[in-house]
Order: structure tokens, then C-alpha cells, then sequence
């Protein structure tokens, strides 16, 4: 255990008084539903200091997602080769088109379907059901994109309350066009949050499509896939080149950029390199024990732990990539070295506060550190247990833990620690750059990135140094 | 393990004779489980002596997530170590009891309900097939063998002949069969004969014939199957007999479901519907 990081200034009776002084506007019932969820970090006990993967509080503003946007967004909508048909009413999946930022390679309607496809529910679809629009659908999805590699129906709430049986119309229809055709049930009902969407789209990957192919090419001793990288901004461009530069062949991609027939290969590699736990965890451990496939997590984020990282992996493998991985760093490092040198000046001391999804913010805690930035206060909104064990290391200790905070649980805290960036999602955004606070989008990095690999982190440090320095916020004051 | 499904008309008996038979099966030394697929939840109280047990949904209700129930809070073990699962639902009027169906029968095959020690699983399900979720217990991968409680009253066989035309919808897309009709006896006329006859038509068989005997009612109101409250009693034999039957029972059929008019055609050959007489139709009394 290295020794334990703090911030000046932060305490855990300070922490505690923060959390108590927030939670005192409450009611009394809500107070105590939200207890458990806030909480000083222990940075030496390496586990959750909060309670998480709960109910929200009704009342509460809340930033979370549903099953569907987990299905969807996050694990199917990436897969570039296929046609992901977002079935029920046209809302869900028009508003949910192109906004994550998952970047593809390819021709749009022939090598790759970033596209919106929906049934489009009308009241007789609800009163008669949708199993005959949605053959028709299929039909005509395979009509239009021949070349598609296959379909995924991700169901809409009112789906699952009619009670439409489409996994019998996805089995006929795939027989078929004899294509691949995957049905997943991911009603937006369902569960706490998106993490159950991503739960039940692992379920699916394990049911309809790995094992359903193999490479083309031979087994190689150094065959990995990369597991849980959406290619935000292209990450995955960045990490895949990265992980190829140290010797490692990257047989298939889950799922940003990815291609469905390799991923259903995938069950071949010898390790599983996996970004997002949160979001892909099921998959590895079913593919550790039906293939016996170890896995390995990882975190591209930052120099530090690029190194510690591409070290860790070099572990897994012999001498010829141990060597590619010293090698890589020795080239990286001045180049690294540099760019802190450039922002670090400007960024030395500034405190920022995270609220994302499931995995980045203790992944990209050590980036901020890099640049001489302190995390004072860190969150998800869909996180489980062990996700916040793997946070309470990276946090500085006695810092504040929030697990599905509210948007006024955010604000005070904001106004008390005071941040100068603030790195969360869209729904945030503009509450906090009202309040005079810098801020960037965490999910989709704003518009920029990858923020993933070497190449990533010279666009984080400019992007950062962007937001917190730029002139404009000496030209506003918030009348609050 | 068989799935069995048991449908039929509103009121006519399906969770008693199920209770019943599943009850006659446990004598036999079956493992049996029965899932409740009602919101009224009363496919439990003769194996449970229980008023109504605490239901899938209710504790849904009260947790606010199925991912925080466990299942032996929802799972009751009652009369010949039969197990007992509610779906339960909303009071009519609200909400939707369909999709209460496919959360309950989600959560018990997420979490483990499916042991391979059970030789039958059982589903009551509401008389309405309304909605998907009603169908739910007929999917593929669950029941495949289907029970259709009815009696010699017209209504009664009128929705044994509607339940028919849904399995043959089911049917052509998978393994779902019709198993038998069940005679719930309500001692109307020649109802032996004219159920018999509807099962032919069908396809099927009338896999037994269950008198009408008050001995049923007597243990229902202690809460208890006949064969546990008097396993003497000839209605407890019948009981018996009917679960031998469906244990050795290998007629399983797509059916062929009757059109309107051969069904009033047949209602009419037994003397229960009698000829409509045209000239009447429409024609106002003081006419």
C-alpha cells in the first residue's frame, strides 16, 4: 500500500459535517433512505465506504438511465456491423441515436449501421401486439442492409407490459434470413438503473452469439480482446493501437467499433483485457469459466497507469512482450513528460469533482493526478459494491463518496468544496457552468477525446486545461 | 421435469382441482411446485392452509425492486412438501397483473426455482389469456403440456374451445400441446357424454371426469385439498385417479379448435342450446 494521499484542507470530520449539513434538508424518510449512500473515504480499507445499486429515492433528481439505455447505448448500439432495432414507441430510441458518441469505422448502410431503427408502436401495435410489425420490421431490415451482420430487438418498456413474445418471432425470423437476430428483454423498467440493461445484454452475448464462430485465422499465443471499451471519441483506436504496439493481437473489440462475428469468436483468445468492469464483468467471468479465459482489468487512462497497466498485462505474457512494453513506455514517457510539463503549471492544485456512469471516475483519477490535480469528491451513478471496493484506493482519503447523488446533493457539495472542474454528464452540465464552475462531459468527453492510451492523454490535459483556464469564466459571475 | 399449464373458464374450478390433483400427485411422491398466475392468489391456500400467502409483486410492492427479493421469501412449502409460489398482482382495475406473470416467472428461473429434483411444475393461470403476460406460462422453454378445466355449461365450453384456438396459435411456433380436457362436473345433462364428444372434436381426450361432491367444499373450508382432509373419501379416489392419469399421460395434441357453429351444432345435438328460430330476430315484442 502506497501512503495514504489526502487533500489539504479535507478531513473526515469535515467530510462528515458536509454530508449531515446536506442531508439535514431532508425529509426524514428520504434522509434516511439517502444515509448510506454518502459517505468519507477510507482509502486504506479498499472497500466501499457506501451503499449502492438501490432504488433511487421518488423525488429525487437523479441522473440515472434505464435497462433499455444500458441495452442499447451502452452494450449493443456500439456493434457496428449490425442493425440495432430499438422496438416499441419511436421516442426511446430516436432520442438515444448517435448521442453517446460511440465512434465507427466503415460505410454508414454498408460496412457499419449507426442508424435509428424502430418499430414505432401505435396504439393498435399495444392493443393487437407487435409480433407481426416486428417480422415485418426484420424482413425488411435484411432487405434494405443485405450486408448487415445481424439484428438486435432491444424492447421498449411497453413491450414487456403487453407481454409480446419476441424471442419466438426473433428465432423464426432468424431461421429464415439465416442471420443472426438476438432478442433481448432490456424494458427500461426493469432494475435500479442502466446496469441491469448492461447485465442483461451480457446475458444475451452469452446465449445467442459466443461460440456461434471462429477466427479465420489460427490461434496465436498472444491473441487478447478488448472488453468494455465503447470507443468514445475513439478510445478503442487508441487503446488497440496501443495494445498492438506491445506485441498483442487484438482478435475482437467489445463493442465499440466492434464486428459481431468476432465477438462471437472471442471465446479463443487467451485473455481477456477488460476497461469497463461495470459494464462487461459478466461476460468475462462466463468466458473464464466455460473457456477458461482469464481476465484482466486495465486502465489506459493517464501515464501512471498506462505504465502500471501495460506492466501488468506484460505479466500475463513472456519476454518478447515484457520487452515491447518497456520499450513502448521508454518511447512514451518523454512524450508524456512533456505535455505535463506544458499543463501542469496551470493545472498544479485544482480540485475537481466526478460524477459518472460506473468506472471512470476512479479510472481517470490518476490522469487528474498527473497533471498535479486533486479528486475531491467522486460517484457514480449505476455502480455496484465492488465497484466502489476498486474506487476507495484511487480516492485521496477522507474525500466525499456519493452513489446516485441528486442534483442538490451535487450543488452543495459543490458549493462547500468548491471545485474547479467539474466532470460529469449533460444533465449537469449547464447547472454547474451557471454557478461559474468549469465543466466537462464525462461520458461523451464533450465533444473531443479519446481520452484512452498515450495519444489520449495530450487531448485530456488540453481539454482540461481548456475548461478551467479558459478567460471566458473571468467575464461571467453567477448572480448565486 | 413436466410444465404443466392448467386454463379454463373464470370460476370453474381450475385452482381447486389443481390443488387437488397436484396434492394427489405429492401422495403419489412427486415433487411438485405450483405457480400461482392470478392476482387474486388463491392457487396456494388448500396446500398452505394459508388465507393467501405473501405474493411475488406484494413484496415487490413493498421492496421496490424485484433485485432485492430472495426467493425463500416468496417460495412456501406446504401439504406433501409441495412448493408454493404466488405471481399475485394488482386489485383489478389498475396496474397490469399480465406483466406481475412474467416478473414472477422471470425472478424464479434467475433465481434457481427450477430444480431438477421437481418431476411437475404447475401453473394456475387466470381464466382470461388477456394479454401476453397470461400466455407467459405457455412460452417456449416452460409449460408444454396444457390442462383445460371445463364443465357441460355452454360458457364453460365455449372458452375451453377459445383456450384451444390460442394453443394452436402456440402450437405452430412451438412445443406447447393441448394434454386433455378436465370434466369438472356440474352435474348439468348428459355431461359425461357431451364433454367427451368436445374432446374428440378437439383432438383430445376428456382426461377424466371429476363428479361434483360438497366433500370438496367441506375441506375448503378448513382450508385443506380432500385428499389431505379425508383421503378416504371417494371424491379423494377421484382425485388420485385423475393424477395417475395425467402422470402416465403421453396424448399430447395440436388441437383442432371447433368454429362457432360447430360448436352451437354440437351444444345443440346434447339438447343444452336449442335451434334459433331466424323469424324472431330483431322483431320487437309489440310487433
Amino acid at each position: 500500500m502506497s501512503k495514504i494521499r489526502t487533500v489539504e484542507g479535507i478531513t473526515k470530520e469535515s467530510t462528515e459535517a458536509l454530508i449531515s449539513e446536506t442531508l439535514a434538508a431532508y425529509p426524514e424518510k428520504a434522509k434516511k433512505k439517502r444515509t448510506p449512500h454518502l459517505a468519507a473515504n477510507d482509502q486504506t480499507s479498499g472497500a466501499a465506504c457506501v451503499k449502492s445499486n438501490k432504488k433511487t429515492v421518488p423525488g429525487v433528481m437523479s441522473a440515472r438511465g434505464c435497462a433499455y439505455a444500458g441495452a442499447k447505448g451502452v452494450v449493443w448500439g456500439p456493434i457496428r456491423d449490425m442493425v440495432h432495432v430499438s422496438h416499441g414507441p419511436v421516442g426511446c430510441g430516436w432520442y438515444s441515436w448517435g448521442t453517446r458518441r460511440n465512434l465507427m469505422s466503415g460505410i454508414n448502410g454498408v460496412t457499419q449501421f449507426g442508424m435509428q431503427f424502430t418499430s414505432d408502436f401505435q396504439e393498435k401495435d399495444i392493443v393487437y401486439g407487435g409480433d407481426k410489425k416486428l417480422k415485418t420490421l426484420l424482413n425488411e431490415a435484411h432487405e434494405l442492409f443485405p450486408l448487415a451482420k445481424g439484428i438486435s430487438v432491444l424492447s421498449e418498456c411497453p413491450v414487456g407490459l403487453i407481454g409480446d413474445d419476441i424471442n419466438s418471432v426473433t428465432k423464426t425470423v432468424s431461421k429464415e434470413l439465416d442471420i443472426p437476430i438476438i432478442p433481448c428483454n432490456c424494458e427500461g423498467f426493469r432494475g435500479v438503473s442502466q446496469s441491469l440493461g448492461h447485465h442483461i445484454s451480457n446475458d444475451s452475448i452469452r446465449d445467442y452469439i459466443i461460440e456461434t464462430r471462429e477466427f479465420a485465422e489460427p490461434a496465436g499465443p498472444y491473441d487478447v480482446a478488448l472488453i468494455g471499451d465503447y470507443n468514445i471519441g475513439g478510445d478503442v483506436w487508441s487503446a488497440k493501437s496501443l495494445l498492438e504496439e506491445i506485441g498483442l493481437n487484438v482478435k475482437s473489440v467489445w463493442t465499440g467499433d466492434g464486428e459481431l462475428e468476432k465477438i462471437a469468436a472471442t471465446h479463443t483468445v487467451k485473455l481477456n483485457l477488460i476497461h469497463c468492469y461495470r459494464s462487461m464483468n459478466y461476460m468475462c467471468k462466463v468466458m473464464e469459466e466455460k473457456y477458461g479465459i482469464p481476465w484482466l482489468e486495465f486502465n489506459f487512462f493517464g501515464p501512471t497507469k498506462i505504465r502500471e497497466s501495460l506492466r501488468a498485462i506484460a505479466e500475463r505474457f513472456d519476454d518478447v512482450i515484457k520487452e515491447k512494453v518497456e520499450l513502448a513506455i521508454a518511447k512514451y514517457e518523454p512524450i508524456m513528460q512533456a505535455i505535463i510539463d506544458e499543463y501542469k503549471p496551470r493545472l498544479e492544485n485544482k480540485k475537481v469533482m466526478l460524477l459518472v456512469g460506473g468506472l471512470r471516475p476512479r479510472h481517470t483519477i490518476g490522469a487528474y493526478e498527473d497533471l498535479g490535480m486533486d479528486c475531491v469528491g467522486s460517484g457514480y451513478e449505476f455502480a455496484h459494491g465492488d465497484d466502489y471496493d476498486r474506487t476507495a484506493p484511487e480516492m485521496p482519503d477522507a474525500t466525499v463518496v456519493y452513489d446516485d447523488p441528486s442534483e442538490y446533493e451535487l450543488e452543495k457539495f459543490a458549493h462547500t468544496l468548491k471545485p474547479d472542474l467539474i466532470g460529469s454528464g449533460i444533465k449537469e452540465k449547464y447547472v454547474f457552468q451557471k454557478m461559474g464552475i468549469p465543466f466537462r462531459q464525462m461520458h461523451s468527453w464533450d465533444y473531443s477525446g479519446p481520452y484512452h492510451g498515450y495519444q489520449g492523454f495530450e487531448i485530456f490535459a488540453r481539454d482540461v486545461d481548456m475548461a478551467i483556464n479558459s478567460p471566458t469564466w473571468k467575464l461571467v459571475k453567477a448572480p448565486f | 421435469m413436466r410444465q404443466i399449464a392448467i386454463y379454463g373458464k373464470g370460476g370453474i374450478g381450475k385452482s381447486t382441482t389443481t390443488q387437488n390433483t397436484v396434492a394427489g400427485l405429492a401422495s403419489l411422491g412427486k415433487k411438485v411446485m405450483i405457480v400461482g398466475c392470478d392476482p387474486k392468489a388463491d392457487s396456494t391456500r388448500l396446500i398452505l392452509h394459508a388465507k393467501a400467502q405473501n405474493t411475488v409483486m406484494d413484496l415487490v410492492r413493498e421492496l421496490g425492486t424485484v433485485e432485492d427479493l430472495e426467493l425463500e421469501d416468496v417460495m412456501k412449502i406446504g401439504y406433501g412438501n409441495i412448493k408454493c409460489v404466488e405471481s399475485g398482482g394488482p386489485e383489478p382495475g389498475v396496474g397490469c397483473a399480465g406483466r406481475g406473470v412474467i416478473t414472477a416467472i422471470n425472478f424464479l428461473e434467475e433465481n434457481g426455482a427450477y430444480t431438477p429434483d421437481l418431476d411437475f411444475v404447475f401453473y394456475d393461470v387466470l381464466g382470461d389469456v388477456v394479454c401476453g403476460g397470461f400466455a407467459m406460462p405457455i412460452r417456449e422453454g416452460k409449460a408444454e403440456e396444457i390442462y383445460i378445466v371445463t364443465s357441460g355449461e355452454m360458457m364453460a365450453m365455449y372458452a375451453a374451445n377459445n383456450i384451444s384456438k390460442g394453443i394452436l396459435k402456440y402450437a405452430s411456433s412451438g412445443k406447447v400441446r393441448l394434454a386433455g380436457l378436465i370434466c369438472n362436473a356440474r352435474k348439468t345433462d348428459m355431461e359425461f357424454e357431451l364433454i367427451s364428444e368436445l374432446a374428440r372434436r378437439l383432438g383430445t381426450q376428456m382426461i377424466h371426469f371429476v363428479p361434483r361432491d360438497n366433500q370438496v367444499q367441506r375441506a375448503e373450508l378448513r382450508r385443506m385439498t380432500v385428499i389431505e382432509y379425508s383421503p378416504e373419501h371417494p371424491q379423494a379416489k377421484e382425485y388420485l385417479t385423475l393424477a395417475q392419469k395425467i402422470a402416465d399421460n403421453k396424448m399430447l395434441v395440436v388441437p383442432t379448435p371447433l368454429e362457432m357453429e360447430e360448436l352451437e351444432e354440437l351444444l345443440m345435438k346434447f339438447g343444452i342450446m336449442e335451434e334459433e328460430d331466424e323469424t324472431i330476430v330483431g322483431v320487437a315484442e309489440a310487433a
